[in-house]
């Protein structure tokens, strides 16, 4: 699933443009999708501290997410 | 006297996700005539209201906030439960304008259900200063259901909306919504279930809602479905089911792709990427350097405000008011036996005096907590300390109801209502009580100076240290044992910042307070008059009561503590109210000479059990008020009971470690 070009979102640093690749994590997976992060849905990461949650902007909304939680999540890098 | 068409009043659900005005809307349409309970069986608050129209009454709900409609929460169970057993003749769902196609996801899981649905947009002034153009009318052609756009906090379309509902309401044939479909590579699989299910899925669920939930893998409809299709039934659906685990993520995007639809047909979008007001201060209050100071700062202000309005006014409460009453009450029934004006101006008096002492502090602090919610602010408090909370298996959610404590645990406790995951808010609840609240935080500034002199300062500061570190400690125990499988995810919406709204802060600041009131009042008054009672009979001293005897029949537990009968008594005084202890020890150690409580003290009690009763105050049980409003809050006596065990073993084996220590050492023993 992994293929090079896909990477986890807390790996992605402040300003980066993104599409949700494939969501990982049972119970999890179908929360982040009924928040609307379903493969294909771009995203923008407002912020990612290297530490503490992340701050992603997904469908006109604010999220803010543990790092473990952004973890579970593929995205593939879009932008800067 | 009005004739009423309608066998029963018309009941409507409100439903919306968190954080979209709904409230807001309940509050405008229902005003002080609503009642608060918990929904069977939850801590959740269950808001009931009337609304009055042309000589319509109608009985509205206003469900909890959830983003979608699965068994997973409490929340979304509730809110799902009530569309399903209680059925509401319509169900009005409140969406936020500028964030619509999240919003949308709710109603693409309500129009499963069998009810008609009203949409209501609310904030469209917000979302057209956003440059979203939004056409109400082209989004209800497409939906196929009545959409209304909304101010609810300038009262704008309310009216409409309504109106919209009830015509909804007494012609439920006419709703014909679009709905969403599954994601083609598992539209068969859905078919065969509903198929499957169809002739035996039993009022009220409805066979298409069943097979999609159970897709979902909803552990409550799995639940029932095992029931409805019984031991022949059943495996060849779990069979399909495990085949087909991956629904999920498809019935997610099937509903997003219906929703991308019907926006598309209804918003013209704004180019995306512009920053707004809302990304330009959290530049700063999200910044790894500069918000943990701001939210400092802001905490700061809190304090400053309180311990300023507040502590005034609660010296004027008590001495312009309580005391001339309680005056009044002695000199009015002098003619009376003198146990019935004693227990009415001290037992009734005492016990409403706490009470009402309370009153501005905790009106401070609920008004400063329902501000910071409102602006936005709260949220990213939560954010800033999510990660050191961690480890106590708290969310940042829990920063600031804990943070409350330090003014009184009370409102620490209602505060904790900010924390959607139950096992979380149920922790936070839990270990409130360890934040010494300022009226130990006062026992401890008046006591240290009296036994340690220069040391004072140090000595406070360990005491509330030890306090901090026994809470993480606590946490991170109950983390590990009690709530291990009860982990949840931290995901949580940042709202937009906005102007905090006073007409709904000091409503929601009514109701708590009258809560307070009514449930911890009717407690309080109660204890302190038989704690009076104790006190005073068979007298004719307090030195003869069995109070007294009582606290000799303790004496015994006080030697591991190093404690006097009289000390263990101001301990449990402080049980009714925290401030009982100091006003106790000037009773039981108060000199006829009038010679100071303080130098009464330092000559009658050694410092090492000064030292031990002063730890023992700050870890003791919490204070009536705050058990009661624990036993509110956790609808339940065990976990009530099990916070107060865990507390006094705390303060019994910390206490009973530095006497003794200090006996060890030979410090300070006479």
């Amino acid at each position: 699933m992994n293929t090079p070009t896909t990477q986890s979102l807390d790996q992605l640093p402040s300003g980066s443009l993104a599409k949700v690749h494939a969501l990982r994590g049972g119970s999890l997976a179908s929360r982040l999708a009924a928040l609307g992060l379903t493969p294909g849905t771009p995203l923008v990461v407002l912020r990612n501290n290297t530490h503490g949650p992340l701050l992603v902007m997904v469908r006109d909304t604010r999220l803010a997410m543990g790092r473990g939680e952004a973890a579970k999540i593929l995205v593939e890098r879009t932008g800067p | 006297m009005t004739a009423t068409t309608s066998p029963r009043p018309l009941l409507i659900g409100l439903a919306g996700q968190p954080n979209v005005g709904k409230s807001t809307l309940f509050n405008l349409l229902t005003g002080l005539d609503q009642r608060l309970g918990n929904w069977p069986g939850k801590t959740v608050a269950r808001r009931e209201g009337h609304w009055e129209y042309q000589g319509d009454r109608v009985t509205l709900v206003d469900l909890p906030g959830t983003y979608s409609l699965t068994a997973d929460s409490p929340e979304e169970k509730i809110a799902r439960d009530f569309i399903l057993h209680e059925q509401p003749d319509v169900v009005v769902m409140v969406a936020d304008a500028a964030a619509l196609e999240r919003n949308l996801y709710l109603l693409a899981e309500l129009l499963l259900l069998p009810v008609p649905v009203v949409l209501g947009l609310n904030r469209m002034d917000l979302a057209r200063r956003q440059g979203l153009e939004i056409e109400p009318h082209v989004l209800a052609a497409a939906l196929g259901l009545p959409v209304i756009p909304l101010v609810a906090r300038q009262a704008q379309g309310v009216i409409v909306l309504m109106t919209a509902a009830l015509d909804l309401a007494r012609t439920p044939q006419n709703f014909r919504p679009a709905r969403p479909r599954i994601a083609a590579p598992h539209r068969q699989v859905l078919t065969a279930l509903r198929d499957q299910l169809a002739a035996k899925v039993p009022l009220p669920y409805p066979p298409h809602w069943a097979a999609t939930k159970l897709l979902e893998g909803d552990r409550e409809v799995i639940g029932l479905a095992r029931g409805w299709l019984g031991a022949e039934g059943w495996p060849a659906v779990a069979a399909l089911l495990s085949a087909h685990e991956d629904a999920v993520v498809d019935i997610a995007t099937g509903r997003y792709a219906w929703i991308g639809r019907m926006i598309r047909a209804g918003v013209k979008r704004p180019r995306l990427g512009q920053v707004g007001l809302t990304d330009r201060l959290d530049r700063f209050a999200l910044h790894p350097f500069w918000g943990p100071l701001i939210l400092l700062a802001v905490f700061a202000l809190v304090f400053a405000l309180s311990f300023l309005i507040a502590a005034p006014l609660q010296d004027w409460l008590d001495t312009d008011l309580l005391r001339p009453l309680a005056t009044w009450i002695t000199a009015s029934l002098s003619g009376a036996p003198p146990w019935l004006s004693g227990l009415l101006a001290e037992g009734v008096l005492g016990g409403a005096g706490i009470l009402v002492t309370f009153l501005p502090l905790l009106t401070i602090l609920l008004a400063a907590l329902a501000l910071l919610q409102d602006s936005g602010y709260l949220a990213r408090a939560a954010y800033l300390m999510d990660r050191y909370l961690h480890p106590l298996g708290l969310h940042g959610k829990s920063f600031l109801p804990l943070c409350l404590g330090f003014g009184c645990n009370v409102p620490a406790i209602l505060g904790a209502r900010v924390i959607e995951s139950p096992s979380a808010r149920l922790l936070t609840i839990l270990l409130a009580p360890l934040v010494p609240c300022s009226a130990r935080l006062l026992m401890l500034s008046f006591l240290t100076p009296i036994f340690f002199g220069h040391w004072a300062l140090a000595v406070a500061i360990a005491v509330v240290a030890l306090n901090l570190v026994l809470l993480a400690l606590l946490g991170i125990l109950l983390n590990q044992t009690l709530f291990r499988q009860e982990r949840d995810f931290f995901i949580m919406e940042m709202p937009l910042y906005q102007f905090p709204q006073p007409r709904g802060i000091g409503l929601a600041l009514w109701r708590d307070l009258m809560a307070f009131l009514r449930k911890a009042g009717s407690l309080i008054l109660l204890f302190a008059v038989c704690l009076w009672t104790l006190g005073h009979f068979p007298g004719p001293g307090l030195e003869d009561s069995y109070l007294a005897r009582f606290g000799q029949l303790l004496a015994p537990l006080g030697d591991w503590l190093g404690l006097d009968w009289r000390l263990l008594l101001a301990l449990l005084a402080s049980f009714p109210a925290k401030e009982n202890a100091l006003a106790t020890l000037s009773i039981l150690y108060g000199s006829p000479e009038g010679a100071g409580l303080a130098a009464t003290l330092a000559t009658q009690v050694p410092p090492a059990s000064a030292l031990s009763f002063i730890v023992a105050t700050l870890l003791f049980i919490p204070c009536m008020a705050t058990v009661a409003v624990t036993r509110q809050e956790t609808g339940h006596w065990g976990w009530t009971f099990l916070g107060s065990g865990l507390m006094l073993v705390m303060a019994w084996g910390m206490a009973g470690l530095v006497y003794q220590t200090c006996r060890l050492l030979g410090w300070g023993l006479s």
